[in-house]
């Protein structure tokens, strides 16, 4: 009773001082508007180039019988556990002007990453990729592999083996992946604000403008903060038949 | 993946237990000075501040000063939601008065006054010799947000000069500013004067004429909520004294 206390008494501090009057009016304004329009973007961009570069990731992952591949695995599952500021400081000492990677962008192609909505896709990939690439894995692991070998033998090449038989098998895993990355990375902070900096429209997503209308504004930040929970609950309603109802199955 | 999960229970855990062992120190001297006092100081105060402490914990053995650098509008923001500091110095009276108005702090001392100056990079490779050059195209240029007392300040040097600068990043505190420059990532920011100065040779400094340089002072005051009152009261006396002014003024900060 005392964890679900401790769980659920910070969100009923939440509702009982939100500025419900307020509200409106509040989420009418225009950084508002346009911290919650960059959150989408950019969660939803990084969930798509972590669907795109995390489930190859994560086949390798679970058919690889190699034995670096537990090396692997604790490389991809490192920025789950690693603060999110360190995954920014990071970023920026690879990507950054003056960053392994990203002085060479910067000298041949003149392109620097800080401070862009790039940057801020990028530090929500990086640290919100793992749950994708987790869940899938964990997925393609249980599923039978005969059926794979079935197709091969009745000649199907490697890629329609994947794409026919193995993405179908594990979609709902897939789709679970996805939103558990989309709900990370748009609560991203620590790495954003390190690596992308903090400017209005350009790289302050929802959970900055929270933190910072606090210092200033604490109905705002309220309101904002409230907006979120509810984009969470919206997920975890989203979620419900294929997660919750499948932990009842088991 | 269960060997993964356990490993941050254990880590909790052990931080419980590390925090369980730091029992305040008994008693104190013979003045009430002793034990432990938390001050919370804008985050460019961290040099001198962080002098001042060593100093203090010299002249009171068995005292200890815990320091916690930020932005001012975020320190203020935590004492008023009972933060537990014993000491509050703010890079500006606004912050300050927001924690007085709050009922938690009186009678405000000013203590130091401080100006703004450019921090470029070493390289310098925005190629920024003056004030104008942060409102050319393709500068990038890291401020303070207008929030904190460095931000407001370096809007009011620009209103001064006439001049619009689009910064690329707004950050919390005047540090977090320092750094983007000292590592290269922005072309210029606008700093205290001080910042520039405790940061050695790790960004190069240009000057901003008098004549629209703007500046901020510090006020200080002890907390009405601190546990430990004739502590912090005692390390407010020592900012004001004339060592605690001796230590600003070498970092470069102004007489209030």
């Amino acid at each position: 009773m005392l964890g679900l206390a401790l769980l659920v008494l910070p969100l009923l501090g939440l509702l009982v001082r939100s500025p419900w009057a307020d509200l409106p009016h509040v989420l009418g304004e225009a950084e508002v508007l346009d911290a919650l329009r960059l959150s989408l973007v950019s969660a939803s961009s990084a969930t798509a180039i972590a669907l795109v570069l995390g489930v190859p990731l994560a086949w390798v992952l679970a058919r690889s019988e190699a034995r670096a591949i537990s090396l692997l695995r604790s490389v991809v599952t490192l920025p789950l556990v690693l603060p999110p500021v360190v995954g920014g400081v990071a970023l920026l000492f690879a990507f950054g002007r003056t960053g392994i990677v990203g002085r060479w962008l910067d000298q041949w192609l003149g392109l620097t990453i800080p401070f862009t909505t790039a940057a801020v896709v990028l530090a929500e990939t990086f640290v919100a990729m793992p749950f994708l690439v987790i869940t899938v894995e964990g997925a393609l692991r249980a599923a039978d592999k005969g059926y794979d070998e079935a197709a091969a033998t009745l000649g199907a090449s490697r890629l329609t083996v994947f794409r026919r038989v193995t993405l179908p098998l594990v979609r709902p895993s897939l789709a679970a992946g996805a939103v558990l990355c989309w709900a990370r990375a748009l609560g991203e902070f620590g790495a954003t604000i390190t690596f992308a900096g903090n400017l209005q429209g350009v790289t302050r997503t929802m959970p900055l403008a929270v933190y910072l209308a606090m210092q200033t504004n604490p109905r705002a930040a309220t309101a904002l903060s409230l907006l979120l929970l509810l984009v969470s609950v919206l997920v975890l309603v989203g979620l419900r038949d294929r997660w919750l109802a499948d932990g009842r199955r088991r | 993946m269960t060997r993964l999960l356990r490993l941050p229970w254990l880590l909790i855990v052990l931080l419980l237990v590390a925090g369980c062992g730091q029992a305040p120190p008994p008693g104190g001297a013979a003045s009430g000075v002793g034990g432990t006092i938390r001050v919370f100081a804008a985050a460019s105060l961290t040099r001198s501040f962080t002098t001042l402490a060593h100093d203090f914990e010299r002249q009171h053995p068995g005292s200890t000063v815990e320091l916690s650098f930020g932005g001012s509008s975020d320190l203020a923001e935590q004492i008023d939601n009972g933060a537990p500091a014993d000491v509050f110095a703010s890079a500006s009276p606004v912050n300050m008065r927001q924690v007085v108005r709050a009922g938690n702090a009186r009678r405000p001392r000013p203590f130091a006054r401080n100006t703004m100056e450019i921090a470029v990079p070493p390289d310098n490779p925005g190629h920024v010799h003056g004030l104008d050059d942060l409102a050319r195209d393709g500068v990038k240029v890291a401020l303070c947000q207008p929030q904190v007392p460095c931000g407001s300040v370096a809007r009011e040097v620009f209103a001064r000069a006439g001049i619009s600068v689009h910064p690329v990043t707004e950050e919390v505190d005047v540090t977090s500013v320092l750094t983007k420059v000292a590592i290269g990532e922005v072309d210029a920011g606008l700093v205290y004067v001080t910042d520039v100065r405790s940061a050695g040779g790790q960004v190069h400094g240009i000057p901003v004429p008098a004549a629209v340089n703007a500046s901020t002072t510090y006020p200080i005051a002890a907390t009405s909520g601190s546990g430990n009152p004739a502590t912090a009261r005692a390390f407010v006396a020592l900012v004001l004294s004339g060592r605690g002014q001796r230590v600003l003024a070498r970092d470069g900060f102004g007489s209030a």
